[in-house]
């Protein structure tokens, strides 16, 4: 119970976070990508921002044993570059220019503007079911 | 206000991430967890075998519009302007999706959880969505669509 709590918490916060920074405007996202448009920098305000309280919360996972509710860390092992995550990259980093979204905008949307999100939503799901269903079972 | 770019919000920008940053931190320090939402919505909806309990998941999915919704009516000034047209959501969609999968990760995950621990792979995936997002939009301007 107290993990659902800290979990609905922590998305709370974050996509009120969104909708404040002006991350929840697919317009503002894609203006940020827009070089040799109408440039908008807020974008690069809110990754700062973001990567304040972040870097505090790894020095401190460091010294942690365990976080306060569960028995370890699950913290990602790899550090091995490969061919998948550049790829992966490049395919999702096209796809965000073309709508102005990414995942957590879009999902924070929903509680926006439901219907205009809702066909990227969509297509988004699709899209992971499709991976899910072209990469080899680990 | 940035002199030149008469729309930016730097203050918006920079508090609002602090909020995410904040909202991660407590996913890491209470859960042990990355907030990477494309990992966690995929778990959510029973696409991803690994990660968090689903409920885990779906808690924390629902959180993101019921924060916005919040914001929303609490400080009464989110606009969200979408393209005109669906294709691009459609299109766009799918490639967020089977890209954020096949790379492990997005905005969130390589790019706050990531870039803040230094992670080599999550600089690397920063580096290269954010250059194909700037390639996309420039590709949609020389075609003529943006």
């Amino acid at each position: 119970m107290i993990r659902i709590a800290i979990a609905l918490l922590s998305g709370g916060l974050f996509g009120g976070g969104l909708a404040f920074s002006g991350m929840a405007d697919p317009a503002r996202v894609q203006s940020f990508l827009d070089l040799f448009g109408n440039w908008d920098p807020t974008l690069a305000f809110v990754m700062a921002g973001a990567i304040v309280p972040m870097a505090f919360a790894w020095v401190i996972q460091a010294r942690l044993s365990r976080p306060i509710a569960d028995a370890q860390f699950h913290v990602p092992a790899t550090s091995t570059l490969d061919r998948p995550l550049a790829v992966g990259a490049v395919l999702f980093g096209l796809g965000w220019g073309i709508s102005g979204l990414c995942p957590g905008p879009a999902v924070a949307d929903l509680g926006v503007a439901p219907m205009a999100v809702l066909p990227f939503i969509a297509a988004m799901f699709a899209g992971m079911i499709a991976h899910r269903f072209t990469s080899k079972p680990n | 206000m940035i002199p030149g770019f008469p729309n930016a919000m730097p203050t918006e920008g920079f508090i609002g991430g602090l909020i995410i940053g904040l909202a991660a931190a407590i996913m890491l320090l209470g859960l042990g967890r990355i907030a990477g939402v494309s990992g966690l919505a995929a778990r959510a909806a029973g696409i991803a075998d690994t990660g968090p309990p689903r409920a885990v998941a779906i808690a924390f999915i629902a959180g993101l519009p019921l924060g916005a919704f919040i914001m929303a009516r609490g400080v009464g000034d989110v606009t969200v302007q979408f393209p005109a047209s669906i294709w691009p959501l459609v299109i766009g969609g799918l490639m967020v999706g089977y890209g954020t999968r096949l790379g492990s990760g997005c905005t969130s995950g390589h790019g706050v959880c990531g870039l803040s621990r230094l992670s080599r792979r999550s600089v690397v995936a920063t580096g290269l969505f954010i250059a194909s997002g700037f390639a996309a939009v420039a590709l949609l301007r020389i075609g003529g669509i943006l």
